[in-house]
């Protein structure tokens, strides 16, 4: 399968991709940063901190995030932790899943320089050579409190429409593509339970 | 004239529904001890939904969701709001019965043709679940339609308001309005009986292939069922009464369903389908025995 097929499948509005915004982009943009749902799929180490974050001493609910079961309904992908290849095989699905608009959230200094797994030959170094990530969350592993700040920054970062990372991977494709055949051999098949 | 009523009941249905639903996350918020999120968040969700993009998984898939936000739209059209009635002679208990079906078939037809197992283990469970609930509920209505000679929901309304508050069915009833009442959860599918959509497990049932605009417009579908089920309640046990009145016990009973959502846990679908089919079933045939048999409970 070409690489333009995979993308064709998913239908994108065409003012969205613009850099000028407009009227309607604004509101639409409102709504979307106060209503943000995360995927409930955590990688790595930096899952233990959701809990906390997500029940009543941080209470990520204030903020109109929720948890939810499935790619599909999802807007926020946290990538929270170490990606090992294997992993990311299946944050790439995964991603490509979901609707767009669609933002990533890295976690913890992992996925920014590989953390202490920097020389670890199963584990991948920099996450925004395989994914666009729109905003880093620093720490090892970042405090609840740092975790809600993130999310009030993509949330403003969503409203201004900076947070442009799905269209980054739209328009550069090929690049992201590149890289993720590098590190994995294939990225798309189709049938995973059984590779 | 009727289609404008019709038209404006959908509307004030629609934005008391909605603004309900982000009250009631208010209020299971409280009972967590948490803030919880404003009370217009369930409208920011909806719009939300409906600008982002979707993706078909061909025609059954499109044609479902629009048939059971369509059916579900038309079954709200015929049922007594308040004493707003839009089709004068036409609201009867029956034919919102048999349009409800319809709203869930669409849902039920849409998911199958997502192709998604899990959505095929959801559809399952959400129809076995409807052949549990439905049957008690049916038994107490049949009994209390029996009595009255009526199956017009405004009019079983309405012989409820003759003997004041202690006319109500609630109390004239008791059995049947417990029965109702578990029924109502079942029909809402809350939590002690959620197991069509169970995050843990099936990744959301049903709903585990939608997102964007086709989501969007089942979260429009599952707030006028919650209209219509939760106003066949109030029509049924709490005597209806004016706009004012209606809206008023609307909340009540919602806030009651979500207290009780909020403090419990989920039964597994044989539990589920076993608990109906003991204990409201055994309810709902005493409460339709003394109905039909001493005539207890009727309002003459």
């Amino acid at each position: 399968m070409s690489n333009k097929d995979q993308i064709k499948e998913i239908n994108v509005f065409e003012e969205d991709l613009n850099d000028t915004i407009t009227f309607w982009e604004k509101i639409r943009n409102i709504f979307r940063g106060k209503s943000l749902w995360m995927l409930h799929y955590c990688t790595g180490c930096g899952a233990v901190e959701l809990p906390p974050t997500m029940t009543a001493r941080f209470d990520m609910e204030r903020l109109g995030m929720g948890p939810m079961a499935t790619p599909r309904q999802a807007d926020v992908l946290l990538v929270t932790g170490y990606l090992s290849v294997k992993t990311l095989r299946r944050v790439i699905y995964t991603y490509e899943q979901m609707m767009f608009p669609k933002y990533l959230v890295g976690f913890g200094s992992c996925t920014i320089n590989g953390g202490i797994y920097y020389d670890s030959y199963a584990v991948i170094n920099r996450l925004d050579y395989y994914l666009p990530v729109d905003l880093y969350v620093a720490g090892c592993m970042p405090r609840p409190e740092a975790i809600m700040n993130t999310f009030k920054t993509l949330e403003n970062m969503i409203t201004k429409g900076e947070a442009n990372g799905w269209k980054k991977y739209v328009e550069n494709y090929e690049w992201y593509r590149e890289n993720q055949i590098r590190s994995l051999g294939e990225v798309y098949v189709k049938d995973e339970f059984h590779e | 004239m009727s289609y404008l009523i019709a038209f404006s009941i959908i509307i004030i249905g629609f934005l008391w529904q909605v603004s309900l639903d982000g009250v009631q996350r208010k209020v299971t918020a409280k009972v967590h001890r948490r803030v919880g999120p404003p009370w217009y968040q369930a409208f920011m969700d909806i719009f939300k939904t409906l600008s982002k993009s979707s993706i078909s998984h061909g025609f059954i898939y499109d044609f479902g969701v629009m048939m059971a936000l369509g059916g579900t739209i038309a079954t709200l059209m015929f049922l007594p709001f308040g004493n707003i009635v839009a089709f004068e002679g036409l609201d009867n208990f029956f034919v919102i019965v048999y349009l409800l079906a319809v709203g869930s078939l669409g849902m039920a037809m849409s998911a199958s043709g997502s192709g998604n197992a899990w959505a095929g283990i959801g559809i399952m469970r959400a129809l076995t679940q409807m052949l549990a609930y439905e049957v008690p509920f049916m038994i107490v209505v049949f009994g209390m339609i029996h009595a009255y000679g009526t199956s017009s929901l405004s009019e079983l309304a309405h012989v409820q308001q003759m003997n004041g508050i202690l006319g109500w069915h609630i109390f004239t009833m008791p059995l049947g309005a417990i029965v109702a009442f578990i029924s109502l959860l079942g029909m809402l599918t809350k939590v002690p009986f959620d197991t069509p959509i169970a995050p843990a497990e099936i990744a959301s049932g049903p709903m585990v292939e939608y997102g964007g605009k086709h989501f969007g417009m089942l979260i429009l579908q599952h707030e006028f069922a919650t209209l219509v089920e939760v106003g066949l309640f109030v029509n049924l046990f709490l005597g209806g009464g004016n706009l004012l009145e209606y809206l008023i016990k609307y909340f009540l009973v919602y806030t009651l369903v979500t207290l009780i959502y909020s403090v419990s846990a989920r039964f597994r679908v044989e539990n589920v389908v076993t608990y109906f089919y003991r204990v409201p079933i055994i309810l709902s045939l005493v409460q339709t025995a003394i109905v039909i048999f001493t005539g207890l409970g009727v309002n003459v």
